[in-house]
């Protein structure tokens, strides 16, 4: 791959440089360092035993889970929403583009909201849900819903671009070599999109992870039960805990660091595979 | 059109018959009735403009596209009734769609591989047949290589050998030539018909490169607009056009009006003996620029005034003005009058016009 020329304006490029160094530092790296810094103000030992709370166990335990439920579900609708937005003309595309986008743009607040008005208590379904002893909101199913529709958008996002791209010529090249449309999508079509699909489900799974807003409405906050991680950082700020939050917190925080790290690999790596940066 | 030698018996033994053939994208027609046959084991090439239904039909026949209506044949079996994967054809795409994920062994042995297991050759099978394609298509040593990593042209030897690997009734090629530059156009261009006359399968490709149909193929489909205009060998369809279309899509032309009675061509102040069977009336006479006498004033021919000329070796290019518009002729020094320079006044003769009623 060549590299995009380079230019330098004279006198206004180390004020620029200094700019966004000074931005970087007051905005990103200080309050990483404080987050770690708080979280082990009272020594490592403190540090771990407020990890390894009861509650705070439980939270990290249902992060996991939400996200185990959320990711694969929405890594497989991206897939199968990218396939038909790329290899297929029908009507009615441009709405299906809008939809996937309508995450980003609505505030999270709005979908957990939005399951609290279907499936709360004086919600469309509550009766219904009450006289069968089924419980999604201020439950596991609430906070695993709210959590698809904030993260369905980052896995078909970054496949859509990249499969109208590769087009369709190698799966009807594999048709005609008498594949059937089984082996071509598992043999043609998910390898040629395998990084891509890894990109979006990193960043689907790091949002899936930190989600506050959409997931605070539906959670109904008890203790153990449904407060994930953000929501247990929340609850203990509140309580003044600020060792266990930040505890908490520097978890979160190395989450992100990790998904960071993962994610400039696979960018340094497969860049030519993902349709951020195209190969010609 | 039924200029088929009749001694050859094998060759009126038609392969594949396509009946009828009519396909519209919405309420633009792509295909109109396109009804033609291809001899077992001929090269037949569809030749057309862009937009001309050329790439759909091979695409029909490849089966990635239905038609809405029309028929199918390939030896006797109704090809549209079956699925892509059944008809075994070798498809070659004009961007060669080689499965940039594997490497050039695995996308020859793909077909191969992707068989149920009961019908699937043995590994060792599968890798015999592979090395011997490689050679073949002379990339022998490439076999580890990625499409990435490879030119154009051995790009398209590979996707070659892809679609050869399945053993298939048919090739179809889209364009085979046609994301590589000249130079390398022109060597695989023999060397593919090589390759047909050995494998012995009846062809059918697409291009529209008027040149390279008419030096490969066996016979020539010409298509325009979603129709078949012609369909014949290559001298057929080069010497009789069937319209102005054909006429001028083969090669550079000239056009003059002219007019045609009682058997007379009449063309601005020359007259001549119409071609047989013409129909009295107005007529648009055609000729290739390089076919012209050229003679002084007082000889046959069309008034013709020299308005430059162009040397190219031996050649020389005229723009003559004929009949109040300048036309580009061209022809070898030995054969101009003495004497011809800028403003010279001559006669121009068409040696072989064709007349299209207008």
């Amino acid at each position: 791959m060549s590299r995009a020329p380079v230019v330098r304006l004279p006198g206004i490029a180390p004020l620029l440089v200094l700019m966004a160094v000074t931005v970087m530092s007051v905005l990103v790296i200080l309050p990483l360092f404080t987050v770690f810094h708080d979280a082990l103000a009272k020594g490592v030992g403190t540090f771990f035993s407020k990890l390894k709370e009861p509650d705070a166990l439980a939270a990290i335990r249902l992060t996991l889970m939400v996200a185990a439920i959320s990711v694969p579900l929405n890594a497989a609708f991206g897939v199968a929403a990218a396939w038909a937005i790329a290899k297929f003309e029908f009507k009615g595309k441009s709405v299906l583009l809008t939809l996937i986008d309508l995450p980003f743009s609505i505030s999270p607040v709005v979908s957990g909201l939005v399951w609290v008005l279907l499936f709360g208590a004086q919600g469309w379904f509550g009766e219904w849900l009450q006289d069968r002893d089924l419980k999604i909101i201020f439950a596991v199913p609430g906070l695993v819903l709210a959590t698809i529709l904030v993260t369905f958008p980052f896995v078909a996002r970054e496949l859509i671009p990249l499969m109208q791209d590769q087009g369709v010529d190698e799966e009807a090249a594999a048709l005609t070599l008498g594949a059937s449309g089984f082996t071509a999508f598992w043999k043609i079509t998910i390898p040629n999109i395998r990084w891509a699909l890894l990109y979006g489900v990193l960043l689907c799974n790091a949002r899936a992870m930190g989600e506050f807003g959409a997931v605070s409405v539906v959670s109904g906050h008890i203790r153990g039960l449904t407060t994930t991680l953000p929501l247990h950082v929340e609850v203990l700020y509140n309580d003044y805990d600020f060792v266990g939050a930040f505890a908490a917190a520097s978890v979160l925080a190395s989450l992100g660091l990790v998904t960071l790290v993962l994610k400039s690999a696979l960018e340094w790596r497969h860049a030519g595979e993902l349709a951020a940066r195209r190969r010609h | 059109m039924n200029l088929q030698p009749a001694a050859d018996t094998d060759a009126t033994r038609h392969s594949l018959e396509i009946r009828g053939i009519s396909k519209a994208y919405g309420r633009f027609p792509a295909l109109k009735n396109v009804s033609l046959q291809a001899r077992d084991k001929e090269f037949l090439a569809l030749l057309g403009p862009s937009g001309s239904g050329k790439t759909t039909l091979l695409r029909v026949l490849a089966g990635l596209e239905s038609p809405d209506e029309g028929e199918v044949r390939f030896d006797d079996e109704d090809f549209l009734a079956m699925p892509v994967r059944r008809r075994r054809v070798g498809m070659v795409f004009q961007h060669y769609a080689l499965f940039r994920h594997m490497t050039v062994a695995q996308n020859i042995a793909f077909g191969l591989t992707v068989r149920s297991r009961r019908e699937r050759p043995a590994k060792s099978e599968i890798a015999d047949r592979v090395a011997r394609l490689l050679s073949l298509v002379q990339l022998e040593g490439l076999e580890k290589r990625f499409p990435s990593q490879l030119s154009g042209g051995q790009r398209q030897r590979v996707a070659l050998a892809r679609a050869l690997a399945i053993e298939p009734r048919m090739l179809l090629l889209d364009e085979p030539f046609g994301a590589l530059d000249a130079q390398v156009r022109r060597e695989l261009r023999r060397w593919l018909r090589d390759l047909h006359d050995r494998a012995g399968v009846t062809t059918v490709f697409v291009t529209h490169d008027q040149e390279e149909a008419l030096d490969l193929a066996d016979r020539v489909a010409v298509l325009k607009d979603g129709e078949l205009i012609q369909l014949g060998t290559p001298s057929e369809v080069y010497e009789n056009p069937a319209n102005p279309f054909v006429y001028d899509f083969l090669g550079a032309s000239c056009h003059l009006q002219g007019a045609v009675d009682g058997g007379r061509l009449q063309v601005s102040d020359w007259t001549s003996a119409a071609p047989e069977g013409t129909p009295d009336g107005e007529v648009n006479v055609f000729f290739r620029p390089n076919e012209v006498a050229f003679s002084t004033p007082d000889g046959a021919g069309v008034a013709a005034k020299v308005k430059a000329i162009v040397q190219r070796g031996a050649d020389v290019r005229l723009d003559c003005l004929i009949d109040g518009r300048i036309l580009e002729l061209q022809a070898e020094t030995e054969d101009l009058p003495a004497g011809l320079t800028v403003g010279t006044e001559v006669r121009v003769h068409p040696l072989r016009p064709q007349v299209y009623a207008s």
